[in-house]
């Protein structure tokens, strides 16, 4: 009896031997020298191994098949039929002739995605060293997508155009985080350093229901230098004939293959009083920049954790106004005009990403942020005091319905903010308040695989002040032919309009400030409401074989409700009020780039934007808004050469046709402007010298072609009375300026 | 005795054999698929999709080989080899029919093995 149950053992353990039997075997040239890294696998299967530095392999029988395929880079493939196993023994004969086929192709600067449903574009690090100074607002000098405004006289501030509407309009993220938002609007962009920043990715249209229900004309999301693939150290020094200093430092440390650290330290400064047209003003405000921002990230590829800790300090110091003021003496007082702005923000954010191990198209991602902006401020007599305090959090769902065509992004966000805000204009307010939201979303996202593909997504929040409302967005991508894509959008946006601190270049003027409803819960207005539709359609092909593209596309925004800003009423005067009657920005962007020879890439663009809305006088074309725009870039550079020197040539050429200016014809004849500003053309180049890969030097100008705005301050005589306005800026105010820098890397 | 042993025995490797061959409903296959390009890819990649059960598939042109993430409830490997091969790709063990890989575009003209 026993017996048979140890012959029946014994036969299982044979049969399961059988099963996991090897062949073992050792792979030689013809030289037997033993091949390190070849490949043995079963025909047919994904079984396979490779061979050690001596040459031997093992490698588990297989019970599909006995062909043995042994291959190695460079050698003819061998098939072994294996009947028994014994040890093999191969020698792998040489390829005679290795035919080498070199492909290169220069990854472009800015990609337009062929595949993506949405109208994006990435900007990567090459575009943003085009333009060398120095914050995220300057990035987009070389974008036409995004129009800079120039500096207004008075702040310094560049702000940034999307379909022709301001940065308000766009939803700005850090990572995926709203970062420029409520109390940061204004200068927000000026508070990231370009170095820092990894890539921009830029959405024209509604955008996706992820990241909240703000944005109107588009997204841009920045991300920032990841820890892990940093390198551990970095300086970028700049300096500028108009006295701008700044310098920036990175230290990374890898502590183990999980976690790693990068420690950013950003300082600028600008001490020099600039006064080049002579009309007693600061040209750009004296000031100085400390920031710091501490990141953290966590890696663990086996257990699909993804993690990254943020800590930021910022402290920002910015004066103007007339040469002449002194701040300890003539602060609040009419002895001369004088402006401070001083801004501190903190912040504090995480992000932790979960893949599911089993399910690689699942995960799990979770984002908290605090954040305080804090901005004290006067403009001449005026007063503007903010200090926000914002949470943010945001868990996602991601995974598929049935296979990964169909694919979906649900989860919640709540938004916290509690403003303290205090005005002090021809009256004095204290608007503190705080504003929460608590939303959910769901977005599904269909890709056929080919040619078609297709994002729907809808949120339904709930906000103390805009009450609970539903975003619903639709993208759709078609590629009808080879090369070409086709797009659509339609979304709905709502926000909440910081009518002061989106509005804070007024301040700089004599005007008297009116909101004229009082029945709304945001300064006594309604929310912002618009439908943005698009279209766009891109196809590359090939000119006498050189590679070129052209893109085209139309955007339509129609806003329900506006929080209205009137200047036209009267040129002492700005009202804010609900919109009655149309308020509307339709774009069209035509852009055609070619490569006529290797690493010479022109782009071109021409914009054309019918920005109207019904103010209390008449339905007007909004004011400093050129309606014809044209845009050239042109970026070559030179082979890179053994030990990495190469030369970057980058020259930006910007055309802006005539310009509404705001109505001033009850001034007196002296304080009056032109109902249009003239056309002018703005030309900007950078030349790159790079030495080495670790060592790089470049030199650059601004407004080459000396092109200046007239009369930039009205009333520019006496500040302190009636006619006093310096936000009517359309154009340079700045001649011609030239700086330097360098950039050094250890890596 | 003998046969309490017996079915003890027998009930042990039958659990053990029906542990071995639990469905998994997020299987992660590997198996070689003919093909040259992008065109191939999508066909590729259609066809494992059409098999209800298929979650996921990703076909590398460098490798000529797809992974897979199926549950084994609703399919099994040779039915995703099967689609494959009656595309126009050899899929695993399972060849096309020379006809069907015949009409294939001329780049997706595959070296067979």
């Amino acid at each position: 009896m026993y017996k048979k149950i140890a012959v029946l053992l014994l036969l299982i353990s044979s049969s399961i031997y059988a099963q996991n039997s090897e062949i073992k075997g050792k792979i030689v040239d013809q030289n037997n020298i033993p091949i390190l890294g070849a490949n043995i696998f079963w025909q047919s299967t994904s079984i396979g191994t490779t061979s050690d530095e001596n040459g031997l392999f093992t490698i588990k029988k297989s019970p599909e098949t006995n062909s043995l395929l042994i291959s190695y880079i460079g050698f003819n493939t061998q098939k072994i039929e294996v009947l028994d196993s014994k040890e093999l023994n191969v020698k792998l004969i040489e390829v005679t002739t290795l035919n080498e086929v070199t492909v290169s192709k220069t990854l472009k600067s800015t990609r337009n995605s062929y595949t993506a449903v949405t109208n994006l574009q990435t900007m990567g690090q090459k575009e943003l060293l085009k333009a060398a100074c120095c914050n995220l607002s300057e990035s987009f000098s070389t974008n036409p997508s995004i129009d800079v405004n120039f500096s207004d006289a008075v702040t310094g501030n560049k702000q940034i155009k999307m379909l022709g509407l301001t940065s308000p309009y766009i939803l700005m993220t850090e990572e995926n985080i709203p970062a420029i938002r409520g109390a940061s609007q204004a200068y927000g962009l000026s508070f990231v350093p370009g170095t820092w920043v990894e890539s921009i990715q830029i959405t024209k249209g509604a955008g996706s229901v992820i990241n909240g229900y703000e944005s109107i004309s588009g997204q841009i999301n920045y991300e920032i230098l990841k820890p892990i693939n940093d390198i551990p150290f970095f300086v970028n020094a700049y300096g500028s004939m108009d006295g701008r200093f700044e310098l920036n430092t990175h230290f990374n440390q890898k502590y183990s293959d999980k976690l790693s650290s990068t420690l950013f330290i950003h300082g600028n400064s600008r001490q020099t009083k600039n006064d080049m047209n002579n009309d007693g003003f600061l040209d750009n405000p004296i000031g100085k920049q400390v920031n710091i921002l501490n990141r953290w990230q966590y890696n663990d590829v086996e257990k699909g954790i993804v993690s990254f800790f943020n800590v930021r300090y910022m402290k920002d110091d910015k004066q103007s106004g007339q040469v002449a003021f002194n701040p300890n003496i003539d602060k609040f007082t009419t002895n001369a005009w004088g402006s401070e702005i001083a801004t501190e923000k903190v912040e504090l954010s995480n992000k932790t990403g979960y893949v599911f191990p089993d399910m690689p198209y699942q995960s799990i991602g979770f984002q908290n942020s605090f954040q305080m902006n804090k901005q004290d401020s006067y403009f001449g007599l005026n007063q503007y005091n903010i200090n926000q305090k914002s949470y943010y959090s945001n868990l996602i769902f991601n995974s598929i319905i049935s296979n990964t065509k169909n694919k979906f992004a649900t989860g919640i966000n709540f938004t916290y903010d509690d403003y303290n805000e205090n005005v002090v204009l021809n009256f004095a307010k204290d608007f503190s308040r705080i504003d929460n939201s608590v939303g959910a979303f769901f977005e599904y996202t269909y890709d056929n695989l080919d040619n078609f593909s297709l994002v729907a997504g809808a949120r339904v929040d709930n906000h103390n002040r805009l009450g609970t409302f539903v975003t619903p967005r639709l993208h759709m991508r078609y590629n009808p032919w080879k090369n070409s894509v086709l797009r659509a959008s339609v979304g709905r946006g709502k926000r909440a309009a910081n009518i002061f601190a989106e509005n804070q270049q007024l301040f700089a003027s004599s005007r008297s400030f009116a909101i004229l409803n009082n029945d709304g819960k945001l300064y006594g207005l309604n929310p912002e409401i618009a439908w943005n539709y698009g279209m766009s359609f891109s196809q590359s092909f090939k000119v006498f074989g050189m590679d070129s593209e052209i893109a085209l596309d139309y955007y339509v925004t129609d806003f329900q409700n506006q929080a209205v800003v009137d200047l036209d009423y009267s040129p002492q005067q700005v009202l804010f009020y609900n919109l009655k009657g149309k308020s509307f920005a339709n774009s069209l962007q035509a852009e055609f780039s070619i490569e006529p020879i290797k690493h010479l890439n022109v782009k071109s663009a021409y914009k054309f934007y019918d920005v109207q809305t019904q103010y209390t006088t008449e339905q007007l074309q909004r004011a400093l808004q050129a309606k014809h725009r044209f845009f050239t870039n042109v970026a070559f550079e030179t082979h890179i050469k053994d030990k990495g020197q190469q030369w970057k040539f980058d020259v930006t050429y910007n055309w802006l046709g005539e310009q509404r200016l705001p109505n001033t014809a009850s001034n007196l004849p002296q304080y009056r402007l032109e109902e249009y500003a003239t056309s002018f053309s703005v030309f900007n180049a950078q030349v790159t010298r790079t030495f080495s890969s670790v060592f790089e030097v470049y030199v650059g100008g601004e407004n080459i072609g000396n092109y200046r705005q007239n009369n930039a301050i009205v009333g520019v005589d006496n500040p302190f009375g009636a006619y006093f306005d310096s936000s009517m800026v359309y154009g340079p105010i700045f001649g011609q300026m030239y700086y330097a820098g360098l950039r050094f890397k250890i890596k | 005795m003998k046969n309490i042993v017996l079915i003890v025995l027998v009930s042990f490797l039958s659990i053990n054999g029906f542990a071995q061959e639990k469905k998994s409903k997020n299987k992660k296959v590997e198996f070689a698929v003919g093909g040259n390009c992008e065109m191939c890819q999508k066909r590729i990649e259609k066809a494992a999709f059409s098999v209800k059960g298929v979650k996921s598939a990703n076909w590398h042109v460098d490798h000529k080989d797809i992974h897979l993430i199926i549950d084994e409830t609703k399919c099994s490997i040779t039915d995703v080899q099967n689609a494959i091969a009656s595309a126009g790709h050899d899929a695993g063990k399972i060849k096309t029919k020379d006809e069907v890989y015949n009409d294939l575009h001329g780049c997706c003209k595959y070296e067979r093995l």
